[in-house]
């Protein structure tokens, strides 16, 4: 039980991350940027790539991951920011069905651009985190467990800090309630859409390292589920909301920890698809998300 | 004087309005009119199609024309959904999951011939784009397309986990199209040209099959209900001042959408003779997707370019096989940056018929609002064929 509620908590931390800057991108210029889970991915190729051109295998050291959480985060924060101004920026006028497209173009650009570079098949992440562990409370928790979730844990306070404390912040704030107003009072629109990118992929590449260390593997392929995970997570929390997307995700990976108890591993993505569609049915607005007035 | 205008207007011939300026005569001919020439395009295409066994019947070439016509069918359905309505469908390899499955499992389990399977398929095809599409069309565009990319995952994962599905490993053993106790493998000999193959029989099937949805889709574009589609992909909020059901008119796009997938996946389930989940990855809903925005979003000939491309390009470019999801990814980027109509656009104009446009009347003075041919004439009636013209 313990157990089950500690493992839901690790995965619902990945997903938390993930679900961050889905949320962000969405509150603010309200695009489902399918590209974010290869972000994610991207995130833990880019550490893979940097430890690997240092010739760095089976390390198992915290500040060596730290490090690498941190490049990671600058280079695939840059890169989301690229794609906003290549592939989104143009289009931020067009119907959204284009934007649509364009971002699930995007997304199979980065994916089968690292399948070419880095080949089809998984990866091991050179850094793996020990998994020697203490039982506490009936549930066995690792160091590395513990780690993760503070990592994660610490990213989220400072992104609330700075939604809600900085200047930056609030021209975010006033973006995603009134794009044109929020300009007209002299807020640079683009740089601050470009910050929230940068944001939004900084945290997504952040998971992808910390799934690679957890796990050990990765492939050019692990973002496309942990996205859609991500998308519900966000959903389940109110899409648009920081605090719900936070909520959200620990919330999916604890109903996956449970359900896959319950219901058998193999049916766990079913389960949180599922979930996914009841919310969108009788909740769309999620637990902490305003109603959304559509104006015309 | 009141009761004399009374009679007059009693005994006046009743008029049509004239027109305002005369216009063209309506083309007829293959080259002058675009749907002249686009009827034409359809015969030439239908015509080849028929011919094609009798130029090349090898097993590749008709297993390749087989997979293109497919893909065809299936894009030419997403084009109901993604083209008219303007749902964006990320799922849409579920519903040819759905006909492929219920297809294999009528005639395996059941042991019933591939013809009575039809009904089943588009019922459960029907169904399935109700059970889907009900609870989700009242939502916004963009959560409509992550909920159909999680409900295609959740059909491949089920028939990846369920025991009639036949688990990881598929159906195998799916039977060929049979007739009241004549079966395509007999294979028949008809005016001394032998058709050996099932494969050759199967073509024709595929093919009669996908030429009646292309021109059923197209036609029901064209009709009340393409029309409301199109009012509801433009603006659904104007549309529903409008009186336009929307609510309907989506969940109807998203039925036939269904029902043209689960028939292309019956006709694959045939081809194949065996499905597996892997089939039905989202790679492949991603694929059709690609078809249709590179041909067109609503444009017949640009999506079935779109498929052809799409089916065929692997094989033409085998030496570019690893890098074409690289390639098409970046396509469909690159197409929705520069070129958002696709390749073939919806409201395309013969590239010779653009100049010919009918011209706007000068407008010099005030009398040129009255064109001459309404003085002259005593009877001021117009011309019924000046009326008729214009281009379809």
């Amino acid at each position: 039980m313990m157990q089950l509620i500690w493992n839901g908590l690790i995965v619902g931390s990945f997903y938390a991350l993930v679900a961050l800057g889905y949320s962000m991108v969405y509150g603010i210029i309200k695009l489902l940027n399918f590209a974010h889970g290869d972000i994610y991915m991207l995130g833990a190729f880019v550490g893979f790539f940097t430890l690997s051109a240092f010739g760095i295998s089976n390390e198992t050291s915290i500040p060596l991951l730290l490090v690498i959480l941190l490049l990671s985060m600058v280079t695939t924060g840059l890169i989301g920011v690229g794609i906003e101004r290549v592939a989104y920026r143009p289009l931020r006028r067009s119907p959204r069905l284009a934007v649509l497209i364009t971002a699930i173009g995007v997304s199979f650009t980065l994916e089968y651009g690292v399948r070419q570079i880095f080949g089809p098949n998984p990866e091991a992440f050179p850094v793996r985190l020990e998994s020697r562990g203490v039982d506490l409370l009936g549930m066995r928790i690792t160091a590395s467990q513990i780690v993760l979730v503070v990592i994660a844990a610490g990213l989220m306070l400072v992104l609330a800090h700075i939604v809600e404390r900085t200047r930056e912040g609030r021209a975010m704030r006033a973006i995603a309630l009134d794009p044109q107003a929020a300009q007209l009072m002299g807020v640079n629109v683009n740089r601050v859409i470009s910050t929230v990118f940068f944001i939004g992929s900084s945290l997504a590449g952040a998971a992808g390292v910390m799934a690679g260390a957890y796990y050990g593997s990765i492939d050019f392929l692990m973002g496309f589920v942990i996205g859609l995970k991500a998308f519900t997570a966000a959903v389940i929390g109110g899409i648009g909301n920081l605090y719900g997307a936070m909520l959200g995700g620990v919330l999916l990976g604890m109903l996956e920890s449970f359900g896959s108890a319950w219901f058998g591993g193999e049916w766990r993505d079913v389960f949180a698809f599922a979930f996914l569609i009841l919310f969108l049915t009788f909740k769309p607005t999620g637990l902490l998300g305003a109603r959304v007035v559509e104006r015309m | 004087m009141a009761r004399r205008l009374d009679l007059a207007l009693k005994h006046a011939p009743l008029r049509a309005p004239a027109p305002l300026f005369e216009r063209p005569r309506a083309a007829r001919g293959v080259l002058d009119s675009q749907t002249g020439f686009m009827r034409a395009l359809g015969v030439v295409a239908v015509l080849f199609l028929a011919v094609l066994p009798f130029i090349d019947a090898s097993r590749y070439t008709m297993s390749i024309a087989i997979s293109a016509l497919i893909y065809v069918m299936l894009c030419m359905g997403l084009n109901v959904v993604v083209g008219y309505a303007g749902l964006l469908d990320l799922g849409y390899i579920a519903f040819f999951a759905v006909g492929a499955y219920v297809s294999g499992i009528f005639t395996t389990v059941l042991g019933w011939p591939m013809w009575a399977a039809l009904p089943a398929t588009v019922f459960a095809c029907i169904l399935a784009g109700i059970i889907i599409g009900a609870p989700t069309l009242r939502l916004r565009s963009d959560y409509l397309a992550i909920v159909t990319l999680g409900f295609g995952e959740i059909i491949r994962i089920t028939a990846n986990n369920l025991t009639i599905t036949g688990g990881p490993s598929g159906i195998h053993g799916i039977p060929s199209w049979d007739f009241f106790g004549w079966s395509f493998e007999d294979g028949v000999t008809v005016l001394g040209l032998e058709f050996p193959e099932r494969v050759v029989f199967y073509y024709f099937v595929a093919a009669v099959v996908v030429v009646v949805g292309v021109i059923g889709a197209g036609r029901l574009a064209r009709g009340k209900l393409g029309r409301a589609w199109k009012a509801v992909r433009d603006d659904e909020d104007a549309a529903e001042a409008m009186g336009i059901n929307t609510y309907a008119a989506k969940i109807s796009a998203y039925i036939i959408g269904a029902v043209w997938a689960g028939l292309a996946g019956q006709l694959m389930a045939t081809h194949l003779s065996a499905i597996s989940p892997n089939s039905f990855q989202f790679l492949y809903s991603a694929l059709i997707l690609m078809a249709v925005v590179l041909g067109g979003m609503g444009s017949t000939p640009g999506v079935i370019i779109g498929a052809l491309f799409v089916s065929l390009a692997p094989e033409l470019l085998r030496d570019f096989a690893e890098w074409r999801f690289l390639i098409f990814g970046v396509l469909l980027v690159v197409v929705m940056l520069f070129r958002p109509a696709g390749l073939w656009p919806a409201t395309a104009i013969l590239p010779w018929l653009k100049r010919d446009r009918p011209q706007p009347p000068p407008f010099t003075s005030a009398t040129a609002a009255v064109p001459p041919s309404v003085l002259e004439s005593p009877s001021g009636a117009p011309d019924a064929d000046v009326r008729e013209g214009g281009r379809g």
